[in-house]
């Protein structure tokens, strides 16, 4: 009986499972932030799962720069036409967790949709930064960095230095950019590019240094900033006194420095891993990467650095429905399986955001074709995170950011001491942080 | 009488008026009416959570040397700019007005950079002065003049008066131009005769005859520089480096599209309306005045 019921009820059910297949799938749509090279990638791997499976179809929108897609995003959302899946950036991620209800974190995502989305399948340091204060995840991690020392070794080696002699601290750093300086190896000794990223975000996180208290913001809704403390007054004072000195030059603010250590005219810079593919590309001269240097003063050993980057968070929209929802969820899978997120990294310099992705590309020998570029990854897991290397978790960063290079620029060119510079730049940040926070709490 | 017959009823009138009302109110009225109503509110990005806040607002603005140092810089922005432009027009149109060969040509290449568009207007100069790859700052480099306007927040204000001026030096030629032209020929053959030559029949003859189009020009080119040369700031420095080249609308701007403090930036239109209305008003009382 039960047999032939099974028999019967076959044809049906392939019936029912091939106009499921012919009728159009869910679509939904992705807005994003990868101009040129990086949005074609982003744009095959779209397609890659949309050709997966018959049911669901992403389709992708180039919007422009970061702060661009954030605000579209915004305004999109206010207007109740919010895209359902955005890409926003590391410094984004608090304004986004405090976002309610116009976004769904994606361990609510996978409890609404039964896709199972592990935060166990992800590099502790890049689920740190895009989880709740309890280990839950609010967003799917996709493209993501981290800062290294860059070094033209035939800049090195011109000054008589020995390029894979390790400089490990600031003081080498400063005996090799003396010796550069004093045998013209390079216009500009030391340069950096992304100054608060690198010198402030990821400098506190591999010092295990305090950014914000309440565990750099993760613990509660008002932190206050510690940016006039004692290790970040003593690494901007290295730097200024460097500037003084000649050994470093501000460049200026962002990503905007990097091409003048393409052109070959810096001998050390710092700058995000996923520069490699640039550089293989444009540099006329030898390079190699390092980790980033730190002030023994202040640590004896370094922890591990932070991300930057961006990740994916599902929209809202009134009238969005379940099936919507399931495409999204789907979609983060697909993007953090193994081979998925090994491609997105090797093509683009990007660092691997799951550990299995991480072993995927290892075992394909890639690493081993491409000396440092495990470095990244070295960097971000070469300790546990602690809760000053898990991320920083501030509202209204972009701001803070912007008002750290403005005292920064404006000491340099009047002088102002670094601890003059730094209370002044925590008391604006302290008033932009605070803002934040009223304006989500009343 | 006439105009009644005219325009019968209430009804044709009501209708020829429409669209032109229809769109000062969705383009002027009602965004003007929600800066109002942000700039005294307290609010998130996503506008989830919406307190009234009266005029704290105003009141933190004010209280910020940021925001002092801002109105403070576009204030000298303004007048850097109005004086070089102006100077530029009057200049140029002084020597375009005289009996040259090929006098067309001159003036319509004049015009020509008030057709590009600001933001280009900036990329233009980045090929030329850009630090690293400009084409002019390796002949300044040579020279040993480092002019760096990504690091030295003089050279970058300079740098910034210098375009939003010479964008805009053609469109005081023109009017500068038309006003010379109308200037009547026998005044100036009379006074010639009369022994007034050079700067000295300039100074006593041309420049009153050009006060109108002067204080015309004045109010233009102070809200042309407030306002209009926003587009070449934000593509040439963002408002950096520090904060010296940050001038009012690059404030609003930053504060509300990128730092998304809704509040703040609305109550800093409110500000900005209030100065332009006051500049308005001067503007229609005095050519007013010198009408009748």
């Amino acid at each position: 009986m039960k047999r032939r019921t099974l028999i019967a009820s076959a044809p049906a059910t392939a019936l029912v499972a091939a106009t499921a297949r012919a009728a159009a799938p869910t679509r939904v749509v992705l807005w994003h932030a990868m101009g040129g090279a990086l949005g074609d990638k982003l744009q095959s791997i779209v397609d890659a799962f949309n050709k997966s499976q018959p049911d669901f179809a992403v389709d992708a929108v180039y919007k422009g720069s970061y702060p661009q897609v954030l605000t579209a995003t915004i305004a999109a959302w206010r207007a109740g036409k919010a895209p359902s899946i955005a890409q926003v950036f590391d410094v984004g991620t608090a304004d986004m967790l405090g976002a309610g209800r116009a976004v769904v974190d994606v361990y609510k995502l996978a409890e609404m949709t039964g896709v199972a989305i592990e935060p166990s399948t992800y590099i502790p340091a890049v689920r740190g930064y895009y989880s709740l204060n309890d280990g839950k995840m609010g967003a799917a991690p996709f493209n993501s960095s981290t800062a290294l020392m860059w070094i033209n070794e035939d800049a090195f080696e011109k000054a008589g230095l020995d390029p894979k002699a390790p400089l490990a601290t600031w003081d080498d750093v400063i005996k090799a950019a003396r010796a550069i300086k004093a045998k013209g190896a390079a216009e500009i000794p030391v340069m950096t590019s992304w100054p608060t990223w690198v010198h402030f975000e990821q400098f506190a996180a591999i010092h295990n240094v305090e950014y914000a208290t309440l565990n750099d913001g993760f613990g509660g809704p008002n932190p206050k900033l510690r940016l006039d403390s004692h290790p970040f007054v003593r690494n901007l004072d290295t730097l200024l006194t460097m500037q003084k000195d000649g050994l470093f030059h501000y460049e200026g603010r962002d990503g905007k420095p990097s091409p003048i250590f393409y052109s070959g005219k810096a001998a050390i810079t710092f700058d995000s891993s996923s520069i490699y593919g640039q550089l293989v590309k444009s540099a006329k001269f030898r390079f190699a990467n390092a980790y980033l240097p730190y002030h023994q003063s202040i640590i004896k050993s370094p922890t591990n650095s932070i991300i930057g980057g961006a990740a994916f968070w599902a929209m809202t929209a009134p009238g969005r429905d379940k099936a919507e929802y399931e495409a999204v969820a789907r979609f983060f899978k697909f993007i953090s399986e193994p081979q998925n997120d090994a491609g997105w990294a090797e093509a683009t310099g990007y660092v691997p955001v799951t550990l299995a992705g991480n072993d995927y590309i290892a075992k394909q020998g890639f690493y081993a074709k491409q000396p440092g570029g495990d470095l990244a990854v070295k960097q971000l897991t070469r300790t546990e995170p602690t809760k000053y290397s898990r991320g920083i978790r501030l509202g209204g960063m972009p701001e803070v950011r912007v008002i750290i290079e403005e005292e920064w620029e404006s000491a340099i060119q009047s002088g102002t001491p670094a601890h003059k510079a730094l209370a002044r730049a925590q008391q604006r940040s302290q008033a932009v942080v605070d803002r934040f926070a009223r304006a989500l709490h009343g | 009488m006439e105009r009644r017959t005219l325009f019968g009823g209430r009804l044709l009138p009501a209708v020829l008026v429409a669209p032109q009302l229809a769109i000062t109110v969705l383009f002027f009225l009602l965004p003007a009416w929600r800066a109002f109503s942000e700039s005294v509110q307290a609010t998130d990005a996503f506008g989830l959570n919406t307190t009234f806040v009266g005029l704290a607002n105003f009141r933190t603005l004010l209280g910020s040397p940021v925001y002092q140092a801002a109105l403070l810089r576009t204030v000298i922005f303004c007048a850097a700019v109005t004086v070089l432009s102006m100077a530029g027009g009057l200049v140029l149109a002084c020597f375009a007005n005289r009996g040259i060969r090929g006098q067309s040509v001159y003036r319509v290449l004049l015009i020509w950079p008030y057709a590009i568009a600001p933001a280009l207007a900036s990329v233009i100069f980045v090929f030329l002065l850009q630090p690293q790859i400009g084409l002019l700052s390796n002949v300044l480099a040579r020279l040993g003049i480092d002019f760096n306007y990504a690091t030295n927040g003089t050279d970058a204000f300079g740098l910034i008066v210098l375009i939003a001026a010479w964008k805009q030096v053609s469109y005081n030629f023109i009017f500068y131009l038309a006003g010379l032209q109308s200037v009547p020929a026998s005044v100036i053959e009379a006074a010639t005769l009369d022994g007034a030559r050079g700067f000295y029949r300039f100074r006593t003859m041309i420049w009153p005859l050009l006060a109108p189009t002067t204080f015309f020009l004045l109010v233009i080119n102070t809200v042309y520089a407030a306002f209009d040369a926003f587009a070449l700031i934000f593509a040439l420095t963002g408002g950096g480096p520090g904060s010296s080249t940050t001038t009012l609308v690059v404030k609003v701007y930053r504060d509300g599209v990128i730092n998304l403090d809704l509040g703040g930036s609305a109550a800093q239109s409110v500000i900005l309306m209030a100065l332009i209305m006051v500049l308005t008003t001067i503007q229609f009382r005095y050519t007013g005045k010198r009408a009748t």
